[in-house]
């Protein structure tokens, strides 16, 4: 075997390993998200993440893919892995914007925009930041660094999201005379699992999008990446510990994984650039918006069940903007450009789009239907069905 | 014939049966219930908002016995359950008309 031959079957084996990790995000989120809402919607929240995953995979390979890159070829490995790699991102996107509006969203409405986000709207962002690039030489051609997506994904999916609340309003009795109505997560342990499931996917997701590690350079690349998208999740975790501890005198589990989660989407922009320390502060800072993010948005009675908004809208700006505070080569304009950009886009599309299928067939299931939950009005099977269910 | 209806910590399940078994119930019932009494209940953090839970777990046990028996039955639960806190419970007790057991068709003091 010839040594082109070598990095050729390295790379193609590294994308699908790097794949695979990324699709353990899947039942990372399905677990989080199914922890974090009460027990009567548990099967609607697993249905939605599981049939986000088939419909967004199945559009990227129809339309997404084609939009994205232009063309169907890779010399540097096998098209097909460098295909399923890429694939693996398109469901995340929706995965983010749906754990955001559970507990209220039909199920039917949801796919439909799942298929267009899945084979158009992410498709365009990944054109114009990384790929086929159809805005270069003009005035609008995005320079941002972005590694993995720290806006191309994350915030991506937290405009989307953002536009998907204002759209579908809180969760029945959310907000009552004025007062928050504190409704609390049914399973812990799921909340645990599903948070170091996506941890865990992590490492693919960004490792993995270095994109080669066929050779000693890339190989410490790859090694660093991971290790610095470890750490930021770490400084996360520990940051929402202390502050909820300082604040409150208790160690709320839940903030301190989506803390955690904070610290990953905050480091994925540019964890490749970052010398080993770095990661700590851009982490830690990343936890700490989480703190403040959840309830400020409670405050402006955008009613987030799992702290999306907080964990990948906040920290996807605030991860892509560290880049060019912390790595000299980085201009900090391009990245807010590129932040403010996809922002815009993001939003406006993802808000009329959503708008249009509203119209024709509402997202937000009725008040009936979120009382009784909507495993039962959605789906027909009970995820607890011999227990009692939560009021 | 009485029915004695204890509300109480659900940590002292064990300690009541124990010393209820000692002298000579010979059975009861036990379900697992939420409730609360004058103090209502406690309030708990999510996420930095603070929210009350209205309802406390408890456990109820359910005993039927001899008229003679009430007396030490009660004092014999208030002494198990009783931790002098907030939310040690309560007993109530209330005629029984009939009881039959349905292997032997047995009845009243016979069934107990």
């Amino acid at each position: 075997m010839s040594e082109l031959d070598l990095k050729y079957v390295l790379d193609t084996f590294f994308a699908l390993f790097s794949m695979v990790l990324i699709i353990f995000m899947v039942p990372g989120f399905a677990m989080l998200e199914a922890g974090l809402v009460r027990t009567k919607n548990v099967s609607s929240v697993l249905t939605v993440n599981t049939m986000i995953y088939a419909v967004a995979s199945l559009m990227f390979l129809l339309i997404g893919y084609t939009v994205a890159f232009g063309s169907w070829e890779n010399t540097s490995m096998s098209i097909w892995a460098a295909f399923l790699f890429q694939m693996a991102f398109v469901g995340k996107t929706v995965n983010i914007m749906s754990g955001g509006v559970s507990e209220r969203v039909r199920i039917i409405p949801l796919m439909f925009f799942t298929v267009v986000m899945g084979g158009f709207i992410y498709p365009f962002i990944v054109n114009i930041s990384w790929g086929a690039d159809f805005l270069a030489d003009t005035m609008f051609d995005i320079n941002m660094y972005d590694l993995a997506g720290s806006t191309v994904i994350h915030s991506t999916g937290g405009w989307a999201l953002l536009a998907a609340i204002m759209i579908m309003g809180p969760r029945k009795g959310r907000y009552k005379d004025g007062k928050i109505k504190v409704i609390p997560a049914s399973n812990i342990p799921l909340v645990v699992l599903g948070a170091l499931l996506l941890w865990i996917g992590w490492f693919g997701f960004n490792g993995g999008s270095v994109g080669s590690i066929s050779s000693v350079e890339n190989a410490d690349t790859v090694a660093k990446t991971i290790m610095n998208t470890n750490t930021a999740g770490l400084a996360g975790a520990l940051m929402a510990g202390i502050l909820m501890y300082i604040r409150y005198r208790l160690l709320d589990i839940t903030m301190i994984l989506n803390g955690a989660l904070g610290g990953l989407v905050a480091v994925t922009a540019g964890p490749d650039l970052y010398d080993m320390y770095t990661p700590i502060l851009i982490g830690a800072i990343g936890g700490a918006l989480v703190v403040f993010a959840v309830p400020m948005f409670d405050r402006l009675r955008l009613d987030d069940p799992v702290g999306a908004l907080s964990v990948h809208l906040v920290n996807g700006i605030w991860g892509t903007l560290a880049v060019g505070l912390f790595v000299e080569k980085i201009s900090f304009l391009e990245q807010l450009k590129g932040v403010a950009e996809v922002g815009v886009i993001v939003f406006v599309v993802s808000f009329i789009v959503l708008f249009i299928i509203n119209k024709i067939v509402r997202f937000r299931a009725d008040d009936e239907a979120q009382i009784e939950g909507l495993d039962v009005q959605e789906v027909g099977v009970e995820a607890y069905p011999e227990f009692k269910r939560a009021i | 014939m009485k029915r004695v209806e204890a509300v109480i910590k659900p940590f002292k399940l064990e300690d009541v049966k124990d010393a209820l078994a000692e002298i000579g119930v010979t059975g009861m019932t036990v379900s697992e219930v939420k409730g609360y009494g004058r103090q209502k209940g406690h309030s708990e953090l999510y996420r930095g908002a603070e929210y009350v839970v209205d309802f406390l777990p408890k456990i109820k046990m359910d005993m039927v016995v001899s008229d003679e028996m009430v007396d030490q039955t009660v004092s014999t639960i208030v002494e198990a359950a009783r931790t002098g806190k907030i939310g040690d419970g309560k007993i109530f007790v209330s005629d029984v008309d009939k009881i039959i057991r349905i292997r032997t068709g047995e009845e009243d003091n016979e069934a107990i």
